[in-house]
């Protein structure tokens, strides 16, 4: 047939560059990248941020300290409690200060409670990217209950800013044990649901498994972290490396996956969430009574209760409130292990009351680095899957 | 390997000139390096197999305006194998025209590349030898660096001509 043949001799041979972004229900917030395609066959990837960029740095660089724990939290919004968690522990390592016994295992219990939070939020779109609906209406279930449990006790459902520099803003609300003690004890059979929906589903297997390979040489060139370089094979997670909060006291497994690919990413996670509960579990059995704030006149702000009633706690919650704290000359780095990987607070101080820089390491925006290198020979539809894979907070990409 | 052998090591491997300073804060050192030099020093941390820092954290930029010299980068490194941290920085001066310039670590730590352009971006710092410098997150047409410290934070448009409309 002619007509067929003059098609086919006209057949275009060019690669094609499409736009995905920054408006796009996989990209998960405002993350533009320009996709060349050879045919199905993704070639290249050209990512493009900086469209939810905030001068985050900057802004916290013109605020006293205590200020940039609401800010903080913005960054990472999924496990916002991470965030103001690694900026306290700078501060209080500048000052030289530690939050007290019963603060530091609360910490741990609103750290692993965001860390769960972000999990399921992850796995829920996750498997709504790749066409599983189901599983997000799961775990926006028990994301429900999380966030009835910040709003208990701290007040705000998604960001809690309920952290403070030396220890907490204030005691757990009456129930907060019981409840998250209640979670806890069905949390586990929960994840199991999740798992019959997707970790034997053979279209959920098809989709991930051997798709998105990041060498463990590549995610350290990369700089990849947590769930990201733990999928790699590396079995490297800094509460147990270089445990902050007593994360030494508890008792739990770093899941490590040798697939490389987006279903070992996957299954990691899984895994963490379980552990997350496990130290939940522990955490609320051993929580110590006493202070909830370290007591260091000048930095750290007094009790409440004081303030009405003691003379000097007056004068030094105005002073800190009006001037603000400031540690000495000096610049620290305190990092820990966020949801996303290696979270880390740089701050250089001059003395005066605002950090004179301060460098966040968002782990979202290192791990996003590597998409170009992983989803190269891909398919397109398979780079929806690896970028969901990555598990990125626009928020933080940015900053 | 704790910080003092850290330093010690680089100081035995290098001359005075190149390792300028070394002051503890807290649990880590901040070790000063010369700009022309340091990627013969990042190449040494990475490769010796007592270090062995082969994962970078973070590359950033400090503005010191209006000290001199203005600039630093800023490197914080970590060791898988060792399981040490360090951190490494290096000073540079403004020039009369022009921006500050030192060597791309690139091809150290491929990872270096996106905080190499950010803190161009940011500081109006030239890394050389780096394989993609265009802007990461601002507008590829401004000519702004506003973690530099005398950028302002708000004015009227002719308080702030270089900012864009």
């Amino acid at each position: 047939m002619p007509e067929q043949a003059s098609l086919i001799a006209e057949t275009r041979s060019e690669k094609l560059e499409l736009n995905l972004g920054p408006h796009h229900p996989s990209t998960h917030g405002v993350f533009r990248a320009v996709v060349e395609l050879d045919g199905e066959i993704v070639v290249n990837v050209v990512p493009h941020l900086g469209y939810l960029h905030r001068g985050y740095e900057k802004t916290c660089e013109n605020k006293n300290y205590h200020k940039v724990i609401p800010l903080a939290e913005r960054c990472d919004y999924m496990g916002a409690s991470s965030n103001s968690l690694v900026y306290c522990l700078c501060v209080e390592k500048m000052l030289d200060v530690e939050a007290p016994e019963r603060a530091q295992v609360i910490r741990v219990i609103i750290a692993e409670l965001s860390r769960i939070f972000s999990h399921l939020f992850w796995l829920g779109t996750h498997a709504h990217d790749v066409g599983a609906m189901t599983p997000l209406f799961y775990t926006l279930r028990e994301r429900e209950e999380l966030m009835n449990l910040f709003e208990l006790t701290a007040g705000g459902r998604l960001m809690p800013n309920y952290l403070r520099i030396g220890g907490l803003i204030k005691d757990l609300e009456e129930g907060f044990v019981e409840r998250t003690r209640s979670f806890t004890e069905h949390f586990d059979s929960r994840v199991d649901e999740y798992e019959t929906l997707l970790t034997k589903n053979a279209i959920y297997i098809d989709r991930t498994k051997g798709i998105g390979l990041l060498s463990l040489q590549d995610a350290i060139a990369m700089g990849a972290s947590g769930p990201m370089i733990r999928g790699s094979g590396l079995a490297w997670d800094i509460r147990k490396t270089q445990p902050y909060c007593g994360y030494e006291n508890y008792q739990f497994d770093v899941p490590v996956e040798t697939g490389c690919d987006v279903y070992s990413r996957y299954l990691i996670r899984i895994e963490e969430m379980r552990q997350s509960n496990r130290i939940l579990k522990q955490a609320v059995n051993k929580l110590p009574e006493g202070p909830i704030r370290a007591q260091k006149a000048g930095v750290i702000f007094p009790p409440q209760a004081e303030i009405y009633t003691k003379m000097e706690s007056l004068i030094h919650h105005f002073m800190l409130v009006v001037e603000g704290l400031k540690p000495p000359v000096g610049e620290y780095y305190q990092c820990i292990e966020s949801p996303r990987g290696e979270m880390g607070c740089y701050i250089i101080s001059d003395g005066g009351p605002n950090p004179y820089r301060l460098k966040w390491r968002a782990p979202a925006f290192i791990n996003l680095q590597s998409l170009a290198l992983i989803s190269n020979g891909c398919f397109f539809s398979d780079l929806i899957a690896i970028l969901s894979s990555i598990d990125i907070v626009l928020a933080e990409v940015d900053r | 390997m704790n910080q003092e052998l850290i330093r010690d090591k680089l100081s035995s491997n290098f001359p005075q000139e190149v390792i300028q300073s070394a002051v503890l804060f807290g649990e880590q050192i901040s070790v000063t390096v010369s700009a022309e030099k340091i990627l013969e020093v990042c190449l040494f941390l990475k490769e010796d197999s007592d270090l062995a820092f082969d994962f970078l954290s973070f590359v950033a930029g400090v503005d010191r305006y209006p000290k001199a010299p203005r600039f630093e980068v800023v490197y914080q490194l970590y060791s898988l194998k060792h399981n040490h941290r360090f951190r490494v920085k290096t000073l540079l001066n403004e020039p009369e025209n022009g921006l500050p310039e030192v060597d791309s670590v690139t091809g150290i730590w491929p990872t270096a590349d996106w905080h190499e352009r950010e803190t161009a971006e940011m500081f109006g710092i030239t890394f050389n030898n780096h394989p993609d410098p265009r802007k990461l997150l601002l507008p590829e047409n401004w000519s702004i660096h506003p973690l530099r410290k005398d950028f302002p934070l708000q004015g009227t448009g002719e308080d702030t001509p270089d900012l864009p409309s």
